[in-house]
């Protein structure tokens, strides 16, 4: 195992202490048998017990781990035959958003999703995962030329957020997140959205607007990082993880909010502790779910889609208050 | 010599009172202990020129002395664009709640209803503007700083329905600090919901005029109000989608005073129109007129 986070430190230690006595054991010709067992007993516990009772704040350093799978990790175990696309055709050809086309089970379909690098140099390339207006711009423009074909639409969404920078805003960021948002809600072929990390503000939901929304275990899904809004609200940044426990930002959260519609089950541990199985986890409830809507035309396709967004939110409407 | 004499007068008038002085009448020994009553005077936040507030209101909170168009709330603005009377207001009962539980919340969401004397950041309703019946959304800064939560995005979708159900033609006014982030993910649906609500819209026909005012962030501006069939600003309106400090701290540079100004949108193609408020009215009835189905009716 490598690349443990900190609430996996009792497990890390415990292991070691069982790898230092299977050797001694060994090294002195002494059988440590029955307290080896014991200990392997009781490591399965712990594994239990802090796997099962995974925190918000622990999720979103989950979601975060520099090992996660990202987008193209994932396309090989879910897609066959996948052709990455480039550009917007208007500027440039922004790396923090990769979309192209593949096969899911013998039917084409069109994939974009956020790219966060895997080394420095891929992440300085990359933007860290944080698209720029073209990343958009290249993302509706491979959507329409999926609704052309009749080709539907799967969206990975992992990123801390649009880029926040000058040149991003120069370009027009904030017409390409609308546009992006009224693009998809208006497709006329099945769109699915799943989160695969981090889901974060504006450059999330530019490509999360599906008639399904899925989402792995650990992924986090909120209108700004937890971090941004502890420097908000609490004036420090460190506090992220007393925001991320305020924010609902874990994915049963998200399906108590009707927010996503499933919750795609992770290999114990994080994704990154096995991308085979995580891949085919969202293989199968890719699978499931396109059975059930890619028959669909794309009139039921669009209603189904603007109901749902339609009835997020939660507020109160009652007899017309007196004062305004 | 009669020139002589008005000067000494003049100059006297101006001397301050002789508060030791027994002699005076009345009025002048009062002077000093009178206050300036709250909101007499006005100071513009861009110039510092200083102006009775009654001019300034005269003045369509626009300073006498630069120009600079000062933030009006929805009641203000709603006076200022529709025909006297015209105004019906839809939805004002729909309010926010506090879904997360988020420390705070309920509390803050009570003081700003205080505050502001609104029920939320924005109100809707039709109206008309020189006889043309129109939709229209008005948010109002003045109220947590406009943020868009469930309530806010709820009636900007309901007044962009109707718009499409009874082929009116939509004016939003936008001002706001961006996504309401006590609501977490439901405010950042609200993004998706409004800009689908505008999509359908679209397939209607429907005639979206989006007016831009100081200041549009985040995820209003990253939604509505950049999907207007025309988008007019009004001048020296800041608008952007990331804060000019986040900016900063990422590019490590400082940027230019002008950065997310109405005319560098303008520049950089994001606006249609720059318009003055004085004019405001007659740019909106003018191309709502030139959308008009009359025709048809």
């Amino acid at each position: 195992m490598a690349g443990e986070l900190a609430f996996e430190q009792p497990l890390v230690e415990l292991r070691k202490k069982i790898d230092e006595l299977k050797q001694f054991g060994q090294e002195k010709g002494i059988d440590f048998g029955d307290e080896i067992s014991r200990l392997e007993e009781r490591y399965v516990e712990l594994q239990q017990d802090i796997y099962t009772n995974v925190t918000p704040a622990q999720k979103m350093h989950l979601a975060r781990h520099h090992q996660r799978p990202t987008t193209l990790d994932l396309i090989p175990y879910v897609f066959s035959d996948f052709v990455e696309l480039h550009g917007d055709r208007m500027y440039g050809d922004d790396m923090a958003i990769v979309a192209g086309i593949a096969r899911f089970g013998g039917r084409p379909v069109t994939v974009i999703g956020h790219q966060r690098g895997k080394d420095t140099k891929d992440n300085i390339a990359r933007f860290f995962g944080s698209p720029h207006p073209e990343g958009y711009r290249k993302a509706q423009r491979l959507m329409k030329q999926a609704e052309k074909f009749g080709r539907p639409v799967v969206t990975f969404i992992d990123t801390k957020g649009a880029y926040p920078g000058n040149t991003a805003e120069e370009r027009g960021q904030s017409e390409a997140i609308a546009r992006s948002m009224m693009d998809m809600a208006m497709l006329k072929v099945p769109v699915i959205c799943i989160v695969i990390g981090e889901g974060g503000s504006g450059g999330a939901i530019a490509v999360g607007v599906g008639n399904r929304v899925l989402m792995l275990e650990n992924a986090i899904y909120s209108v700004i990082s937890p971090n941004g809004a502890a420097s908000i609200l609490w004036k420090d940044a460190s506090k992220a993880d007393q925001a991320a426990e305020a924010m609902k930002i874990t994915a049963p959260d998200l399906l108590d909010f009707k927010v996503i519609e499933e919750v795609i089950p992770e290999p114990r541990g994080g994704a990154h502790r096995d991308y085979e199985a995580t891949g085919l986890a969202i293989r199968e409830a890719l699978e499931r779910h396109l059975g059930e809507i890619g028959g669909l035309d794309a009139q039921t396709l669009i209603a189904q889609r603007y109901e749902k967004f339609r009835r997020m939110g939660q507020y109160a409407s009652g007899p017309a208050l007196p004062n305004s | 010599m009669f020139k002589d004499l008005f000067q000494k007068k003049r100059k006297y008038a101006t001397l301050p009172p002789d508060r030791s002085a027994g002699g005076g009448d009345a009025e002048t020994q009062q002077r000093p202990k009178r206050e300036i009553p709250e909101g007499l005077m006005n100071k513009c936040s861009k110039c510092g020129a200083i102006q009775y507030s009654k001019e300034l209101e005269k003045n369509l909170k626009v300073c006498t002395s630069c120009g600079h168009h000062m933030r009006l709330n929805a009641g203000e603005r709603i006076a200022m664009t529709l025909d006297e009377g015209s105004f019906v207001e839809h939805d004002n009962d729909v309010v926010s709640i506090d879904p997360l539980q988020f420390p705070g919340y309920a509390g803050k969401l009570a003081e700003q209803k205080l505050k502001s004397g609104l029920n939320e950041a924005v109100v809707t309703g039709e109206g008309a503007i020189n006889g043309q019946p129109v939709a229209v959304a008005v948010m109002s800064f003045d109220f947590f700083s406009g943020s868009m939560g469930s309530a806010v995005g709820e009636k900007i979708t309901r007044i962009i329905e109707h718009a499409g159900e009874y082929g009116l033609p939509l004016i939003i006014f936008s001002t706001s600090g961006g996504a309401r982030m006590q609501e977490s993910i439901l405010s950042l649906m609200q993004m998706a919901k409004t800009s689908a609500a505008l999509g359908q819209f679209a397939e209607k026909g429907g005639l979206y005029l989006s007016v831009i005012t100081d200041p549009t962030m985040g995820g209003v501006s990253a939604s509505f109000a950049m999907l207007g069939d025309i988008i007019i600003a009004e001048p020296s309106t800041t608008f952007g989608f990331a804060g000019r400090l986040v900016i900063e701290q990422t590019i490590r540079q400082k940027l230019p005073d002008d950065f997310q100004t109405a005319e560098f949108n303008m520049q950089h193609g994001q606006l249609d129109l720059v318009v003055h408020r004085k004019e405001m009215k007659t740019m909106l009835g003018k191309l709502i007129g030139m959308h008009s189905k009359k025709e048809e009716l």
